[in-house]
């Protein structure tokens, strides 16, 4: 009965879906202040039908109703717990609800925090966003029933991916979802703006917020996935560019550029067309995302969904929607009046070259990963796109986009000084040149991890540095006083772009890395980096769902032993699968990381040891870029709710 | 995407390279893995043999070895293994007449992205050239007709 009540919950959310979208978009038409109210409470409800029917599909999960196929598919009465809920998600079906339940909250975002906008503006919002979500609950009614009932009901399920039953699965997809789902509300904007042919600072003030905290979202969610791979894969690795994260990757360097623009739109009203563009870009590039991933379109063991009726479904909302955008676009950008003037030098130019970089890279992604797609297509010829692939092209845009980054901030809007703004970066670059010059006494070669290493701490200290520069006096001395009435969004900038210099020396340092492959006889000590490791024992265990093979190892240092790791084999009886759990101690900001594989007659057993210098960076790096997003988040003149005060005084000194 | 990175290697659970596989040369073997890196696992999605712990992936990494061994420099390995497997092996596509826009992407996206900016800057420009242009004595002298207050240019903007 839960279940059917899910059902149909969903069916009703389809209405409401269709009620948000046509009645507040015809009551905007007619100037009808009725009409367009039924958006927040339709957006609301719906929100909460989808909800209800999520809730009905998780407590099929948690209480193992066998009569569903996809609790039989993705379940097994004797999974851990979280994994139960978690593997809600961990299917096709399942995930797509997951991201229609983030859409339509989304949609319920909107409605309670949209006091301060035009009426106007919020009901062409929710319309587009009822669309969205009407077309998205379509797909999965007809080609995704995660309700789908079976008889008789199996005593047994098949379990859930093994790999995928880990503690990172349960934060990682729904971060995921809030990030680039979370660019629809951004998308719905940009839509209802050109729809209704309004596009000022304030429409800019409006969607930051969203901005930042899809933004956030999709930081957060990438680097969170990125560790989970470099935990569970056995060798270390975290990003494959693989299409499946490139999928991710899109929407995050989009939304990144547009971060920016919209500052310069919000602050000197400049870079209007871009930034809608970029509005719709970004959702965009998460709808295709979305395509390659469940259509199945890459043939490759990651889409869970493979048939192809699914595929010409999504393909239909891809194209109409982004179709749909862009020519609404199209014919109502060219009419946008010209912003704010300035010059080429100045915080606008800066950020109009951020932009530039960042679209050569995001362009480049997105060809790279759907190239292959499109030459079998047309030629029928069969080639790869890699990691060499992207990380030749992109390395020489991405460093130098890591260059300037402390330069714009050191500009002032419309007019800056490029030599003031260098002077005040010496510090950062004699300490970056002395940092790239110790980094390569201590690590040696490769150079261009020394170079990066270099570049890395001349961006964080060029970051930082525009803080402590703000915070002076008149006499020159930096004040703390000063420091703590600087703007939240101040911090924000420095801790986003400090983070973005920590995450790129944690990159830097992976070309410093040691790795051993060996087979370790027992009680013999093996060089990793700085470290000895020795096994101390091997023995099976019993996991709830599993079994293992664990090894105890002890990690040394000249003689002293700093800690013990337990790498293991698991083998999951129901799937017949095993997977490999690494061992992993963090000693300063590096990692000694030790994965196990077989065991041989002799008593040896093949391990793979590595040591990862300053590995962990790469993810509190992501953290503080996340960190710095919620600061500016939180300034007082951003946060979504005083746009309508914080737009009279409209004098205020642009910083 | 974790979750589904992680379903890449789903068939994998021991390592890819093995102690037993490896050669006994340093040198030798610092060649092979780099080689490894760059050839695809034909079984696997987007996974050079290097990681991957496929049969064939083996078979690949073994034949690395043997060809480095019997002398052979990395490229003329690379273009033994790129004959016999034809582009898909290779995970840097080579460059060839298909592959031209592919690599070219990022220039082209680069110098259509400046053109952009510059002719963008133009039309700015343009058109705020425009309201500095003076009024003809005539236009003036209608405006003055029509009693429209003489106004100061500099409070357009900003």
């Amino acid at each position: 009965m839960i279940v059917e009540t899910g059902h149909y919950a969903l069916v009703l959310a389809l209405a409401l879906a269709l009620a948000q979208f046509a009645i507040p978009f015809i009551g905007a038409r007619l100037n009808d202040a009725a009409l367009m109210r039924v958006a927040r409470p339709a957006a609301i409800t719906q929100f909460l039908f989808v909800a209800l029917s999520y809730g009905a599909l998780t407590y099929a999960h948690v209480v193992s109703d066998f009569s569903l196929v996809n609790v039989i598919e993705n379940s097994h009465s004797l999974k851990p717990f979280i994994y139960k809920i978690s593997g809600v998600w961990g299917n096709h079906e399942g995930s797509m609800l997951l991201w229609v339940l983030v859409l339509s909250l989304c949609g319920a975002l909107i409605a309670v925090f949209s006091n301060a906008m035009p009426d106007r503006l919020r009901a062409d919002a929710l319309a587009v966003q009822g669309l969205l979500g009407a077309a998205f609950l379509l797909f999965i009614l007809q080609t995704s029933n995660p309700f789908a009932r079976v008889a008789p009901a199996p005593w047994e399920g098949r379990d859930l991916n093994p790999i995928l039953q880990d503690p990172g699965l349960a934060i990682h997809p729904p971060l995921l979802y809030l990030g680039y789902v979370g660019f629809s509300i951004v998308f719905s904007f940009a839509a209802a703006a050109l729809i209704g042919g309004r596009i000022d600072a304030g429409w800019a003030r409006v969607i930051r917020p969203w901005t930042l905290f899809a933004w956030i979202a999709l930081t957060l969610g990438i680097a969170m996935g990125s560790y989970w791979a470099y935990y569970t894969l056995g060798w270390g690795g975290f990003w494959f560019w693989d299409p499946v994260e490139n999928a991710s990757l899109m929407p995050w360097i989009a939304g990144t550029a547009l971060v920016h623009s919209a500052a310069v739109m919000e602050k000197r009203e400049a870079l209007k067309v871009w930034t809608i563009f970029l509005a719709i870009l970004a959702f965009s590039l998460s709808l295709l995302g979305t395509f390659l991933v469940r259509s199945g379109v890459l043939t490759s063991v990651h889409a869970f969904a493979s048939d192809p009726d699914r595929g010409v479904f999504i393909l239909a909302i891809l194209v109409f929607f982004i179709g749909g955008a862009l020519a609404l676009f199209a014919l109502r950008a060219g009419a946008l009046p010209v912003g704010g003037l300035f010059s080429p030098i100045s915080r606008e130019g800066a950020l109009v070259l951020n932009n530039l970089l960042l679209s050569a890279c995001c362009a480049t992604v997105v060809v790279g990963t759907l190239y292959p797609l499109a030459l079998e297509a047309i030629t029928g010829e069969k080639i790869s796109v890699g990691a060499p692939f992207f990380n030749t092209v992109l390395i020489p845009i991405a460093l130098p986009l890591a260059l300037l980054m402390p330069i714009g901030q050191m500009l002032s809007w419309k007019r800056g000084d490029l030599a003031a703004a260098l002077q005040r970066l010496r510090v950062a670059f004699v300490v970056g040149v002395v940092a790239a010059a110790a980094f390569g006494a201590w690590y040696g070669t490769p150079f261009l991890s020394i170079v990066t290493a270099g570049i890395a701490i001349y961006l964080v200290v060029g970051a930082l540095s525009d803080l402590v520069l703000r915070a002076r006096t008149s006499s020159g001395r930096p004040s703390l006083k000063r420091l703590v009435g600087l703007p939240l969004s101040a911090f924000g900038t420095s801790f986003a772009h400090a983070g973005m210099g920590l995450t790129l020396l944690g990159l830097a340092a992976t070309g410093w890395g040691v790795e051993s492959i060996v087979a370790m006889k027992p009680s013999s000590f093996y060089e990793v980096g700085p470290y000895q490791i020795g096994i101390e024992s091997v023995s099976p265990r019993q996991g709830p769902n599993y079994s293992e093979v664990f090894a105890v190892m002890a990690v040394r240092r000249d003689g002293a032993t700093l800690a013990t790791i337990e790498p293991a084999k698991r083998f999951y009886q129901v799937r017949r699968m095993s997977r490999s759990e690494a061992g992993i101690v963090t000693i300063g900001l590096g990692q000694v990381y030790a994965a196990i594989g077989e065991s041989h007659e002799d008593g040896t057993i093949d391990a793979r040891l590595y040591w990862k210098p300053l590995v962990t960076l790469i993810w509190i790096g992501a953290l503080i870029m996340a960190i710095g997003g919620a600061l500016s988040l939180a300034d007082r003149r951003l946060r979504i709710g005083v746009a309508r005060r914080a737009a009279a005084p409209a004098l205020e000194p642009a910083e | 995407m974790g979750v589904l990175v992680a379903f890449l290697l789903f068939p994998l659970a021991a390592h890819a390279v093995t102690p037993g596989e490896m050669l006994d040369d340093p040198a030798l073997e610092a060649r092979a893995r780099a080689i490894a890196t760059e050839l695809r696992c034909l079984v696997c999605q987007n996974q050079s043999i290097d990681d991957s712990d496929a049969s064939l992936a083996k078979d690949l990494r073994v034949l690395v070895r043997e060809k480095l061994k019997e002398g052979m420099s990395d490229a003329q390995v690379r273009d033994f293994i790129h004959a016999r497997y034809g582009d898909f092996v290779l995970l840097r596509p080579p460059m060839k007449p298909g592959t031209l826009l592919l690599w070219s992407a990022p220039a082209i996206a680069l110098l259509a992205g400046a053109a952009a900016v510059w002719m963008a800057a133009r039309r700015r420009s343009g058109l705020a050239a425009a309201p500095t242009k003076a009024l003809t004595a005539e236009e003036r002298a209608r405006l003055d007709g029509l009693g429209v207050a003489r106004f100061d240019d500099s409070q357009s903007r900003d």
